[in-house]
């Protein structure tokens, strides 16, 4: 019998790596993660886990370390946040150049200066491009679910990707929220052992990371694409057979209430669930509104997001993260060259806020709808918004 | 598994070679030389975690290799990390039955400056953290691979390019970096220096370093013809050299205990050494006497450190 047991994200995450029988824990310590490596490495002093606990002295060899173990062919997991994921930027392209499965979750931080601990998206829009799988969670329950699913589909041998599971620092790496654990016996039946086919070994001696001279080096690098960008089949494939495993059901783009909406809000990660009851305020108002929780960052949903969009007029994008100097938010600029070519497609605004752990409350998000649509019906010159930020910034133009 | 053995003298080699024919190494490059004879005293059983560097780059670009070992690649700072991961690795998939028990040593190989410089600290993490597993410092004094760029470990006098001897300098004015004493403080079971104009005291270090529990470090003495400019023929001369004028002192440390391997009565005068290469043209009297000093301070250190653990 599954169990439903009271859990912050960070302890479901390490939960599922436990259930995942993982082989190798390489981790830094680092605010708001913690609680992550610390509850692994209780498990491991236990016994309730069987893995080798790597105490590192830096991100960088943290995830050096995933790349050595994932190399030899075991199962592999990591931890961070902010800061952390920025002194390991170089390697987290290796991971994923190399084809290294391994699951990192990724407990979205502030990036320095001035320093902040808590939570944007910052940390996660600077690795937006290294060729990572990466997905998005809005609770406790999507932590400990995105992460058992990670594995199953970086490990696929049609996929061999790393894979990283994002969830946002304090506002759920630190919130308990009801989780249902499933039996170990359904974990095994949805995660296979981990057999890497290319595994290091003396029999059978492999040459891993040679050098790639001009003639061979932009092969390689569109074979990853290509191979990334294939991998969505996989990730659809794993939600399916996770939900029909644990019975709970998970998409690239998942809408909520946007059947004849004609505004619609587009969100990530936790603050998903606050906007979802500023949608559902509303629509007890009779507001034409719905909301986009965009799950999977990469490979990004093309389709899935055109086809969820369509029929809307105004689509609002919020982002926690600033793209200094560029065109709005990094997800809003993502969203708007996502659909620029399409023939029926929403106007889209951009909306910055919730920044170094700025909250957002239902109101805020209210706010953000009544304005967005304003934008749209009077026009506006700037390239995009802020919420919940003092004082009135304008003169943002393109 | 095992091949064909030569017999020189009382020592038997393997005739296998690991490194195969075919990389890009210059011309009488000592390093490539001692590489060679490492993997052949290191056998097959070994996985190979190789940092940026000469080494690297001359022996694997795609899509051939040169490697018959497992080995791999990922960047330059983080080879002892990435060895501390096989390590790990390796000994969890073991002790889990998800792979059949063996001895398989995982080795790291960096020069001196993805080993003093970019690398000190993922591998005195490593160090710290008793993984068991050897790490090869192949030292030829500076980024050479780059273009004779200065490291921490380009001794006092030399030109490079980026500290070149010129009217108002003589190259580099710090003393090198002693990368097997910073070794040695991590109290790891196994420390020494080898050279491969010495090749059997080589192989034998690098064979004990193998065969160690816990971490062990040979830092290896690799002459460059290019980077320190002298004829291609001369790097077994060089190397000799410099173990001889004590600038280069084969030593190793066994759980802290310290014995010279080669400990002759007179070292020969430093600028024997030094008049062998370009790097050191420029240097003036004065200070290949102030190298001469230092040379024979820090020997006399290091002869002081070994009489103490003399039977």
């Amino acid at each position: 019998m599954s169990k439903r047991v009271g859990l912050e994200a960070s302890h479901a995450a390490a939960e599922a790596a436990r259930m995942a029988d993982v082989d190798v824990i390489a981790a830094y310590p680092i605010t708001p993660q913690t609680h992550i490596p610390e509850r692994l490495a209780e498990m491991v002093a236990d016994g309730e886990l069987n893995a080798a606990y790597i105490p590192v002295e830096s991100e960088h060899s943290a995830l050096s370390a995933c790349l050595g173990s994932a190399a030899v062919g075991a199962r592999t997991f990591t931890a961070t946040a902010g800061q952390g994921l920025e002194l390991m930027h170089e390697v987290v392209y290796v991971a994923s150049s190399m084809r290294y499965p391994m699951v990192m979750t990724v407990c979205n931080r502030a990036l320095s200066a001035p320093l902040s601990v808590w939570g944007d998206h910052s940390d996660a829009m600077a690795v937006r491009d290294t060729g990572w799988i990466q997905v998005f969670c809005q609770n406790s329950q999507e932590a400990f679910d995105m992460t058992l699913w990670a594995f199953r589909v970086g490990e696929d041998s049609r996929v061999l990707f790393p894979v990283m599971v994002h969830f946002d620092g304090f506002n759920l790496s630190h919130v308990t929220e009801p989780v249902i654990l499933p039996e170990q016996k359904e974990v095994d039946r949805f995660l296979p052992r981990f057999q890497y086919p290319f595994a290091l070994d003396p029999d059978n001696p492999m040459t891993h990371g040679a050098f790639g001279p001009p003639d061979i080096y932009s092969e390689a690098k569109i074979a990853q694409e290509v191979a990334l960008r294939k991998s969505k089949a996989v990730i659809i494939q794993g939600f399916e057979e996770f939900g029909d495993i644990f019975g709970r059901y998970y998409h690239p783009v998942e809408p909520y209430g946007i059947q004849g909406a004609k505004t619609l809000l587009l969100t990530m990660g936790s603050f998903s669930e606050t906007a979802k009851i500023a949608i559902d305020t509303k629509k007890d108002k009779r507001e034409s509104v719905g909301l986009i929780n965009l799950r999977l960052w990469r490979p990004f949903p093309f389709e899935e997001l055109r086809q969820a969009v369509k029929d809307a007029e105004t689509l609002i994008v919020f982002d926690r993260c600033i793209s200094f100097g560029g065109p709005g938010g990094p997800v809003s600029s993502e969203i708007r060259s996502a659909l620029c070519n399409e023939e029926e497609r929403p106007k889209v605004v951009s909306f910055i806020g919730g920044l170094g752990g700025r909250d957002m409350s239902v109101k805020d998000f209210e706010y953000v709808i009544d304005r967005g649509r304003e934008i749209v019906e009077k026009g506006s010159k700037e390239l995009f918004e802020t919420v919940g930020i003092r004082g009135k910034v304008t003169g943002i133009r393109g | 598994m095992e091949g064909k053995f030569i017999k020189i003298g009382k020592n038997r080699v393997t005739a296998d070679e690991f490194v195969a024919e075919g990389h890009s190494f210059c011309t009488g490059c000592g390093e490539a030389l001692a590489l060679r004879l490492a993997c052949k005293a290191l056998g097959r059983d070994v996985i190979i975690a190789n940092a940026t560097g000469c080494i690297e780059i001359c022996t694997s670009p795609l899509p051939v290799t040169s490697w018959r070992v497992p080995w791999i690649h990922t960047l330059f700072e983080n080879t002892a990390a990435t060895a501390s991961g096989i390590e790990a690795g390796l000994k969890i998939l073991m002790k889990k039955g998800k792979m059949p028990e063996r001895d398989i040593k995982c080795v790291a190989v960096a020069g001196d400056g993805g080993t003093s410089d970019i690398g000190i600290q993922a591998l005195s993490g490593a160090f710290e953290r008793k993984h068991d597993f050897l790490y090869l410092c192949f030292d030829n004094e500076a980024y050479m691979n780059t273009g004779i760029q200065r490291s921490s470990a380009t001794p006092y006098g030399a030109s490079t390019t980026t500290a070149p001897a010129g009217k108002l300098s003589i190259g580099q004015t710090t003393w090198k970096k002693n990368m097997p004493e910073i070794a040695v403080a991590h109290n790891i079971p196994y420390v020494a220096t080898a050279c491969p104009s010495y090749p059997f005291d080589l192989m034998n270090k690098v064979k004990k370093g193998g065969e160690v529990k816990g971490p062990a470090y040979v830092h290896i003495f690799s002459p460059c013809p290019t980077g320190w400019r002298y004829a291609t023929d001369l790097a077994i001369e060089i190397g000799r050299l410099a173990v001889e004028t004590g600038i280069f002192p084969l030593y190793e440390v066994e759980n802290g205990r310290y014995k010279l391997n080669v400990d002759r009565p007179n070292l020969k005068p430093v600028e024997e050494y030094l008049k062998t290469q370009g790097r050191f043209r420029h240097l003036l009297d004065e200070e290949i006497a102030k190298i001469q000093e230092h040379v024979d301070e820090e020997y006399a250190k290091l002869k002081a450190k070994a009489a103490c653990f003399a039977a």
